[in-house]
């Protein structure tokens, strides 16, 4: 690292600590206060204990008597010196612990209130493992030298004073301070340098190590069923020599820094003494001054590493900070407009020559077609055509490139916030659950009254099971919550969508794990109601529901039309949707190439 | 609470198991243990120093006698640097047995958890596995790296100080020992507290981390239903309970830690009064005396850093216990091994002789089934969602043991057949077919590692897949991203399966295995399917009944029974479960 490079780093942590010193003022300021009455007592006691030395006890040994009033007194210096050291130590720890932690909580709240500011555009363009450790890991290295700031400021002081308490002392003495402090101060330095890259490599390793282990136990299934125990075991392994590797690393550098920190100020007590006692000849110094200065080396050498603590945390919050700045910097968002759409009954959609591409291709060209308020839809195509992106666009999760989709007229651009949650629903083909109650699941925070989420419990043919939970609408579900299967996860997802009463439902292939007899139950459910419904489906009897079908392949819309119609109308249509009675009818044809296509990744990753 | 959590041991006896379990921990114990004799002996050094040249060096007539100090500090400064030497060497040891021993427990509990049963596996108790060998173990390495150490430091250093005080002074050894009693004790009281705010504050991290994951991981339903200020008060509520949390135990560090100080005053203080009182009666020296008010501070010193390692060292212990816990459980589906049987390849005949099956605890999923599957037949299994279906497969593919009756293949009970002929000549394909962040091509090559690319190329085509191999972007070589998830649901189902078929298996379990590709593919992959499983044996649990009618024939469950069997043709002619079921399916179709 060069010295521009260095000096830079120091510039922006400094830059980033006054961010926390305008931000908490207050407790920044005690801390330090309290950090420099610890520091100020920690040379006060030394100073203390030399001077009990030398007009207490010395005295006493030389006189051969000594008075009550002298010893209590002396007694007394020193617990009264340690009293107000202590209340230096649990201020600093307390004031400087708390602006780090309010320092972190803020920036947490600042980040992920961005997260759920951002448009899903940008989400996508960022993994998930990324936008989870800034707001978590880089927002805690940002504020991880705010804990041991104030004692470092104390330490500075604290070496003001005894500098010159050994210089008033003495000051060939001094000189022997003088080399040996600097030299542990220095000497952590680099040690803390050379620790940071070799203890964030090990800790990039535990991650990695975690990762494989997540993984592996995530496939159990696959790897017993096809007996890779011993492969999978020799992957983990790999990882985690390497880990070892990296720990013993770690150790080697604290292995050999801790003894040297730690006899440094050792030998310093001896030069003190060896020169101390030449000095004390010549009538320079007293034994009690000799005491001092000893003491103060003893009690000198641990808070001086505290210099190194945050040099040593300065490149890891920069690095960290500045991450959590990307994020809190971020522009683009979905702008809302002024119009709303809280018109009564079914909402009517069109979606007008739409095209949508994540990064190369377009997913969708030129989508057209209309829903007439209190219709139903069926979208229909191969796997990979462009389906769930197309639902994405109806609710405005995204914004097409190019083209329009209107809800009752209206370009959903223009809709004001929270105008299209609350007339649009979107259930998804995978359900999300929150980590939260049943209850919780279904309103996400909507003002509902109990028996409208039985309701939609019941519609979405979930009040069955959700009745049989321990807790009912009570019982916790989600990511440590009750193991529910696919099917039931997706009725809880429906019913999340149901109890809003939208005016215009999407479901994205939405009942795919539920049993065909359940499914037909909710089918029905949702033919009484009052919403246009936009379904994606493969399931005959899902497309019976619909007035119209609008068939994709490859992003384009290939025909629409009444179902009846487009079975004689497209061949593409009808092989896709008679599969299965063909299969039944004729023998096997030995025909390859499944609708399959290279879009498909980009779908995914927005489901 | 499950068994994973709760291994209730003491400390004694988790350090006992915990080095019959990882011998490597032993290695070069003596050596290491001698060198921190030698490591902490050298801490009294500069207090003795003190001594001899205040009472030897100071008390000689006519001034101080140089020489002698010059001899003092020369060999005490040899003495200062032979123990830094010893603490290098002894740091170096300890660092590479202990890493190379948690290294070993952590591979270890990792095939452990692979050999446990399904049973153990599933669901939520997965994350707490991970953490066993994860964060449990390094726990454990970051004690042994810092608290560890610290211990054996401490304790050798407060033995010393004791002992040298003892020969200094015996009484005012007694006095620093009557003030420091009470103060051990509260340490004690202090630990336990502190204990248990870290552990509010873990608690609460947790529930921190999975607020904030909400917002990125669920960040397209919060879109879609305005949830954002739900979403925001969680997280507020979460962070700032944490914080809250942290504030606390932060206190109690503030108001605990400061108390050794106060300790050490009070002993220094009354070394003074009474090593003065006792210096004028001359029972000791005043070198004798300042000494030990060094020797005080060399006492403080390991009390100080007690609470923050006792802290460390109770949660290495817990994440040794867990980890022990998780070593001790015995795998209910165990192998036998090389006492196992080895099977012959061929077609597999199947067996179930009154197979009964329950979770622990749960109600019988599974009653009295008997069948008998012929080699190179093809069964579809059906019924409605818990009728036992899935657990007829996974006791059937040995992922279980049923909890009365056995399984046979070809006569041989599957509990004696050993693994590595049973994973061989059994693959099962479930439905939700989990992919690894890697290239498509290394996933198929799951099912058979020395597989070429050829090879995998010609089980993609002869499954009918080469169009859609040659629709992708970069081919084998194609990401599929975590757990697959750069593949469409549909995909990931057409790579597990290819990945069973290169298994080449004799017999083969689909699992709703093409539960979520659209019709025309689905049809197409059951005809491939039928080709490619010609010569084998073949069970298919469907959801949809198009496979029963291929089918040889075909098994109907319905809670937990088998209560049907027989061809589709004649199934769907008699009145019955299946009849049912295959109404309800036609009705579907039909438009």
């Amino acid at each position: 690292m060069s010295q521009k490079v260095t000096s830079d780093i120091l510039k922006k942590g400094a830059g980033v600590l006054w961010v926390a010193a305008r931000a908490e003022p207050r407790l920044l300021t005690a801390a330090v206060l309290s950090s420099a009455l610890y520091a100020a007592m920690t040379v006060g006691s030394a100073w203390v204990l030399g001077r009990v030395t030398q007009d207490v006890v010395m005295a006493a040994f030389r006189d051969g008597r000594t008075t009550t009033g002298t010893l209590v007194l002396g007694g007394l210096a020193i617990v009264g010196v340690a009293l107000l050291k202590a209340l230096g130590v649990a201020g600093r720890r307390l004031y400087a612990g708390m602006v780090q932690y309010n320092m972190q909580a803020a920036y947490r709240r600042a980040v992920t209130r961005q997260y759920l500011r951002l448009p899903l555009a940008w989400h996508q363009r960022h993994p998930t493992g990324r936008l989870l450790s800034n707001a978590n890991a880089d927002v805690e290295a940002a504020w991880a030298p705010l804990a041991p700031l104030p004692m470092a400021l104390g330490v500075v002081l604290m070496l003001v004073i005894a500098a010159i308490a050994i210089l008033a002392t003495d000051l060939v003495v001094a000189i022997v301070g003088f080399l040996v402090f600097p030299a542990i101060a220095g000497l952590n330095v680099i040690y803390q340098r050379r620790l940071a890259p070799v203890a964030a490599h090990a800790q990039r390793l535990r991650a990695g190590v975690s990762e494989v282990a997540h993984e592996s136990f995530e496939g159990a299934l696959v790897v017993k069923t096809l007996g890779r125990e011993a492969d999978e075991t020799e992957r983990f392994a790999a990882v985690a020599a390497e880990l070892r590797e990296a720990n013993v690393a770690v150790g080697r550098l604290r292995g050999l820094f801790d003894p040297i920190l730690e006899a440094l100020p050792n030998l310093g007590v001896l030069a003190v003494l060896l020169v101390g006692s030449i000095r004390l000849r010549s009538g320079a110094m007293s034994p009690g001054d000799l005491v001092h200065v000893a003491y103060l080396f003893t009690l000198l050498a641990f808070p001086i590493r505290a210099l190194g603590w945050v040099l040593a945390e300065v490149p890891r919050s920069v690095v960290g900070w500045e991450r959590v700045q990307d994020v809190l910097e971020a522009t683009g968002s979905l702008p809302y407009g002024d119009r709303s759409v809280d018109g009564k009954g079914p909402a009517g959609l069109e979606v007008r020559d739409v095209r949508f591409g994540y990064t190369g291709d377009d997913v969708l060209h030129d989508v057209t077609f209309t829903a007439e308020p209190g219709r139903t839809i069926a979208v229909v195509g191969p796997t990979g055509s462009g389906k769930s992106t197309l639902t994405n666009l109806l609710v405005r999760l995204v914004d097409p490139a190019g083209g329009r989709v209107l809800l009752d007229g209206v370009d959903a651009r223009d809709v004001e916030r929270h105008g299209l949650s609350a007339t649009t629903a979107l259930v998804p083909q995978q359900a999300f659950l929150f980590d939260d109650t049943v209850r919780g699941n279904v309103t996400l925070g909507l003002d509902v009254p109990d028996e409208d989420v039985w309701e939609a419990l019941r519609l979405a043919q979930a009040d069955g099971f959700v009745s049989a939970l321990a807790d009912g609408l009570d019982t916790r579900v989600g990511e440590r919550g009750a193991t529910l299967s696919g099917g039931q996860r997706q009725r809880l997802a429906l019913a999340r969508a149901l109890v809003r009463r939208p005016r215009l439902l999407v479901l994205d292939d939405a009942t795919s794990s539920v049993d065909p007899q359940v499914e037909a139950r909710i089918l029905d459910s949702l033919r009484d109601s009052a919403a246009t419904v936009v379904v994606v489906a493969y399931r005959k009897a899902t497309i019976e529901l619909a007035d119209d079908v609008v068939y994709i392949e490859r992003g384009r819309v290939l025909a629409q039309g009444p179902h009846k119609e487009l079975l004689e109308r497209s061949a593409g249509y009808r092989d896709l949707v008679t599969a299965y009675e063909r299969a039944a009818d004729e023998p096997a044809p030995d025909e390859p190439a499944p609708g399959e296509d290279e879009d498909e990744e980009n779908e995914e990753a927005v489901a | 609470m499950t068994a994973v959590d709760t291994p209730a041991r003491s400390g004694l006896a988790t350090l006992r198991r915990g080095l019959a379990l990882t011998p490597e921990f032993r290695k070069g114990i003596a050596g290491t243990l001698l060198l921190a004799l030698v490591a902490t002996a050298g801490r009294i050094v500069v207090p003795v120093a003190v001594q001899q040249t205040l009472d030897r060096g100071l008390r000689a007539r006519g001034g101080p006698d140089i020489g002698f100090i010059r001899t003092a500090v020369l060999v005490c400064a040899a003495a200062v640097l032979l123990t830094a030497v010893a603490a290098y060497l002894m740091n170096i040891r300890l660092y590479r047995t202990s890493e190379n021993g948690l290294a070993a427990l952590r591979v270890r509990a990792f095939r452990h958890v692979h050999d446990l049963s399904m049973l153990a596996q599933s669901g939520e108790r997965r994350g707490s596995l991970v953490s066993r060998v994860t964060s449990d173990v390094d726990q454990m390495s970051q004690f042994m790296q810092y608290g560890g150490l610290m211990i054996i430091i401490a304790g050798g250093q407060l033995i010393v100080a004791t002992v040298l005080m003892a020969v200094y002074s015996w009484p005012l050894a007694l006095l620093v020992w009557v003030v420091f009693a009470p103060l051990a004790f509260a340490l004690r009281v202090f630990q336990r507290w502190l204990s248990k705010a870290y552990g509010a504050v873990r608690e609460r991290v947790g529930d921190m981390l999975s607020a904030v994951s909400e917002s990125v991981v669920g960040a397209p339903v919060i879109r879609a239903y305005g949830a954002e200020d739900r979403t925001a008060r969680r997280i507020d509520e979460s962070v700032g309970a944490y914080r809250d949390a942290q504030v606390r135990a932060q206190t109690l560090v503030a108001l605990t830690f400061p108390s050794t100080e106060l300790a050490a005053a009070l002993a220094t203080a009354g070394v003074v009064v009474a090593g003065t009182a006792l210096g004028v009666g001359g029972h000791l020296t005043a070198g004798r005396l300042v000494a030990f008010l060094f020797l005080v501070t060399l006492f403080v010193s390991p009390l100080q850093v007690a609470t923050e390692v006792l802290n460390d060292a109770q949660n290495a212990i817990a994440g040794w216990q867990r980890v022990l816990g998780v070593l001790d459980m015995t795998p209910d589906v165990a192998d036998p091994g090389a006492a196992g049987v080895e099977l012959p390849r061929g077609a597999v005949d199947v067996a179930f002789e009154d197979v009964s099956f329950a979770y622990p605890g749960g109600p019988t999923v599974l009653q009295d089934v008997s069948v008998r599957i012929a080699p190179r037949s093809r069964i579809a299994v059906v019924g409605e969602t818990g009728s036992g279906k899935t657990t007829f497969a996974k006791l059937l593919t040995r992922m279980m043991d049923p909890a009365s009756g056995r399984v046979l293949i070809d006569g041989v009970p599957l509990t004696d057949v050993r693994f590595s002929s049973l994973r061989e000549r059994i693959v099962m394909v479930p439905q939700d077919g989990f992919l690894f962040d890697a290239s498509l091509a290394d996933n198929i090559r799951f099912g058979r590692p020395e597989a070429s690319d050829e090879e995998i190329r010609r089980v993609l085509t002869e499954l009918g897949l080469g169009d859609w191999l040659d629709g992708l972007p970069e081919g084998l070589a194609t990401p599929v991203g975590q757990r697959g998830e750069s593949l469409s649901a549909g995909e990931r189902q057409l790579v597990a399966l290819a990945r069973a078929y290169l298994a080449d298996p004799d017999l083969l379990v689909l699992d709703e295995a093409t539960s979520a590709v659209d019709p025309a593919t689905e049809v197409r992959l059951q005809r491939a399917i039928e080709s490619v499983t010609r010569g084998r044996t073949a069970v298919s649990i469907a959801h949809r009944l198009s496979t029963a009618e291929a089918a040889d024939e075909v098994l109907v469950f319905d809670r937990g029974r088998l209560v049907q069997r027989g061809p589709h043709a004649a199934l769907v002619a008699e009145p019955g479960r299946y009849a049912e079921l295959y109404a309800s399916w036609a009705a579907q179709l039909k438009i």
